[in-house]
């Protein structure tokens, strides 16, 4: 069960997902979405930034998927691609006056060439390794912003101010609104793009090499391109994730994308169930929500409270929304037979 | 006593109704915005209670206890304060977020005492848009001093500039031939002394300073930088540093027994973390700049302030730790707090809190050592501004000289 023992007998450290179960059916999807669509209607502005942060750290959850969940490599350097796309962002819109929604992809292609570049030298390694470097990543990043050469644009430790977008053709709508409708707009694209990626001939050399890495070779899968090309990906949407962030919070600054970060969106993965793209939202809603429940049991001891409620989480459904999704799906099942 | 308190206050409001008076409104009326009513003054307050920063959530707690004396008191003009204060991790989206709930969920007055530069700046926007007071900032950038842009922050300690700057005032006119070093922190915090220092001494700061040495946070230890400045064989050496590293500075000068005058940031002055580990007699002599009384120096003990300070603590945060500065300082802070909504009257309107708090007139918290004064108008957004010398001699820090100013505006 322990990690070390995965890595002894050198089993797969991802569970194998068949690309199927990656996915949540017709129906369920089009009621999320319906429920995603005119929830903004009936609640307050600040519920609707909460939900706008949802779906942002829910996107940067299902990048990580892509890569751990489909190709079965670890990172606990996601925040320092999180960040990339937050700063690229705020550096195009207040110094250069870029229009908010042409940063996104902007962002995404700079974010793309960085986790590209890192994937060259991890691709040596491999589990927990591969793991460890990723974190020297992410704990390298906040320094790197405050460097002094690069001070003139990042505002150094003080950070940058990010204007937030009002609504465009006159449309009577609250600027948070907009803002949750654009972002529901662009995470709806990436999900589908995701999952046809991970339909398509690439996401099966993704599985294939998560499975088993010498038999993915011997079939003809060039190991390294696709090893490189999920760290790709997987970086271009958290870019696209930071990006966002970054207009929702309205404020970059080094201190808000510390190792801590890419923990919890770790985190979230694994709450939400490895490999399944749906869980991602959920696992999101437990990195921003569960905190604040613990907060709201004990001041003092909101940290204890979490690792009680994570570890329960853990104990209890060890593959995360995935398997109580299964088990829903198993007890209405049953109904219908009776 | 209590009389005492009740004609100050009478005094206050027809003072205060006075100055209204003919601006034409009416002062029996009450007005209140969102988050005040005839019963509560609902202030919220974001802290880093986990995360990084979290020695700092004390400063939280002890604001908390302090309204909870004021309420068993009777509350401020008859309202209780519900004081509802959030975690941030130290996180500015964190902050942001937690912010948006205090002020769109649970509807606060105002926000007071938020912690940290970086979570300061994330909300000082979204605050002044939403034209919500940001009370007493807990941070000493200079940047919370901008009425003009931030007419809805206003900070409370002194600034990082308005204290070098009077270390500059006074080394201009005890040692004007003095051959300055500076040592400081690569981070704002140190380039903010920095700057201070060189505008405190005007165009003579070219041929003073004889040379600039910084550090990053990130070193294991900062010896070979002290070698470096001692080659330049300055006689001052300006200590910018954050504790760990200022306790260093002080113990390496010691063993390299060069005597030059070290002069210490206010930030660094514990006796508990940096002189005692630095050596008491390595630190003789150090000097320092002060604006709040310190709780473990005997000289307070008779001190009446810090007398209400001790049965504050002894009563409503039993069994903490008295050698926390953050305790000195929420008590300071929260009673900042709760002068300028006496002064506010029955118009607790936003509108008229950030009027108040920037018409405070020479208030001195129990806390604040005696002669430092809280003062602002309605271009100086900076409370406190005064700060004393004090020199280390045995085993605690002796006050002298005058009270010295340092006001600083932010560009």
């Amino acid at each position: 069960m322990s990690a070390a023992e995965d890595v002894v007998t050198e089993a797969p450290a991802v569970e194998a997902v068949p690309k199927r179960a990656m996915t949540l059916g017709t129906g369920t999807s089009l009621l999320v979405l319906a429920a995603l669509l005119i929830m903004p209607v009936f609640v307050k502005n600040f519920i609707i930034f909460q939900m706008t942060m949802l779906l942002i750290y829910g996107l940067a959850v299902l990048a990580l998927n892509i890569l751990t969940g489909g190709s079965g490599q670890f990172s606990l350097g996601q925040s320092a691609f999180y960040a990339v796309g937050a700063y690229t962002t705020a550096v195009l819109m207040e110094h250069f006056n870029v229009n908010y929604a042409l940063t996104l992809p902007i962002a995404g292609v700079v974010c793309f060439a960085f986790g590209f570049l890192f994937g060259q030298p991890a691709l040596r390694l491999s589990g927990v390794y591969l793991a460890l470097a990723t974190f020297a990543l992410a704990t390298a990043m906040p320094q790197l912003l405050k460097l002094n050469f690069l001070e003139h644009w990042t505002g150094g430790v003080q950070g940058l101010v990010v204007t937030k977008p009002d609504a465009p053709f006159g449309l009577p709508m609250s600027q948070d609104m907009w803002l949750y409708y654009f972002t529901l707009v662009v995470v709806i694209a990436i999900y589908i793009f995701s999952v046809n990626l991970l339909r398509s001939r690439s996401g099966r050399a993704f599985m294939a090499i998560r499975d088993n890495e010498i038999a993915a070779s011997a079939m003809g899968v060039d190991v390294a391109l696709y090893k490189t090309l999920a760290f790709g990906v997987s970086a271009a949407v958290t870019g696209v994730a930071g990006s966002l962030g970054a207009i929702a919070v309205q404020f970059v600054a080094p201190d808000s994308y510390t190792i801590t970060l890419a923990i919890s969106l770790f985190l979230g993965m694994v709450v939400g169930g490895v490999g399944w793209l749906p869980g991602s939202i959920v696992g999101a809603a437990f990195i921003i929500f569960v905190p604040n429940l613990a907060e709201g049991i004990s001041k003092g001891l909101s940290g204890a409270v979490f690792g009680v409620l994570l570890f329960l989480v853990i104990y209890l459904v060890p593959h995360g929304a995935r398997q109580v999704a299964i088990l829903g799906q198993q007890f209405a099942g049953k109904l219908r037979k009776n | 006593m209590l009389l005492g308190r009740t004609l100050r206050t009478a005094a206050l409001v027809t003072a205060t109704a006075v100055i209204t008076f003919t601006s034409g409104a009416a002062f029996a009326q009450k007005k209140y915005d969102t988050g005040a009513s005839d019963t509560e003054i609902k202030i919220g307050n974001i802290m880093p209670y986990s995360g990084p920063a979290s020695a700092y959530g004390i400063i939280g707690k002890t604001e908390e206890a302090y309204f909870k004396m004021i309420n068993d008191k009777g509350g401020i003009n008859g309202r209780k304060i519900s004081f509802v204060t959030y975690d941030d991790g130290y996180s500015p989206p964190k902050a942001v977020e937690q912010v948006r709930k205090l002020v769109e969920s649970d509807e606060i007055l105002a926000v007071f005492n938020p912690l940290g530069t970086p979570s300061n700046s994330a909300i000082q926007k979204y605050l002044n848009a939403k034209k919500i007071p940001q009370l007493f900032v807990a941070t000493g950038a200079t940047k919370w001093n901008d009425p003009k842009n931030f007419p809805w922050t206003i900070g409370w300690q002194p600034s990082y500039q308005s204290e070098a700057q009077i270390y500059a005032k006074w080394l201009l006119k005890e040692k004007p031939d003095a051959k300055i070093a500076i040592l400081y922190q690569n981070d704002d915090f140190g380039k903010d002394y920095l700057k201070g220092t060189k505008d405190g001494l005007g165009a003579k700061a070219s041929s003073m300073i004889i040379m600039e040495e910084s550090y990053e946070v990130s070193e294991p230890s900062i010896d070979g930088h002290i070698v470096k400045i001692k080659a330049a064989n300055p006689d001052v050496l300006l200590i910018y540093a954050t504790p760990k590293f200022a306790a260093q500075t002080i113990k390496k000068t010691a063993e390299l027994s060069w005597k030059p005058l070290q002069i210490l940031t206010n930030v660094s002055i514990s006796v508990g973390s940096v002189m005692k580990p630095a050596g008491f007699e390595a630190s003789q002599g150090v000097l320092s700049a002060a604006y709040a009384k310190d709780s473990t120096d005997p000289q307070w003990a008779n001190d009446p302030g810090m007398k209400r300070w001790n049965e504050f603590v002894d009563k409503y945060m039993a069994g903490a730790d008295k050698s926390d500065t953050s305790m000195v300082y929420g008590y300071g802070a929260a009673s900042t707090l709760a002068k300028v909504l006496e002064m506010s009257g029955d118009d607790l309107t936003r509108v008229n809190l950030m009027k108040q708090a920037a018409s405070l007139k020479d208030f001195a918290p129990d806390t604040l050592l005696p002669g430092v004064k809280i003062n602002t108008n309605a271009t100086d957004f900076a409370p406190i501004s005064q700060l004393q010398m004090q020199r280390f001699k045995g085993e605690k820090w002796e006050l002298f000289g005058e009270i010295i100013s340092g006001d600083v505006a932010s560009e």
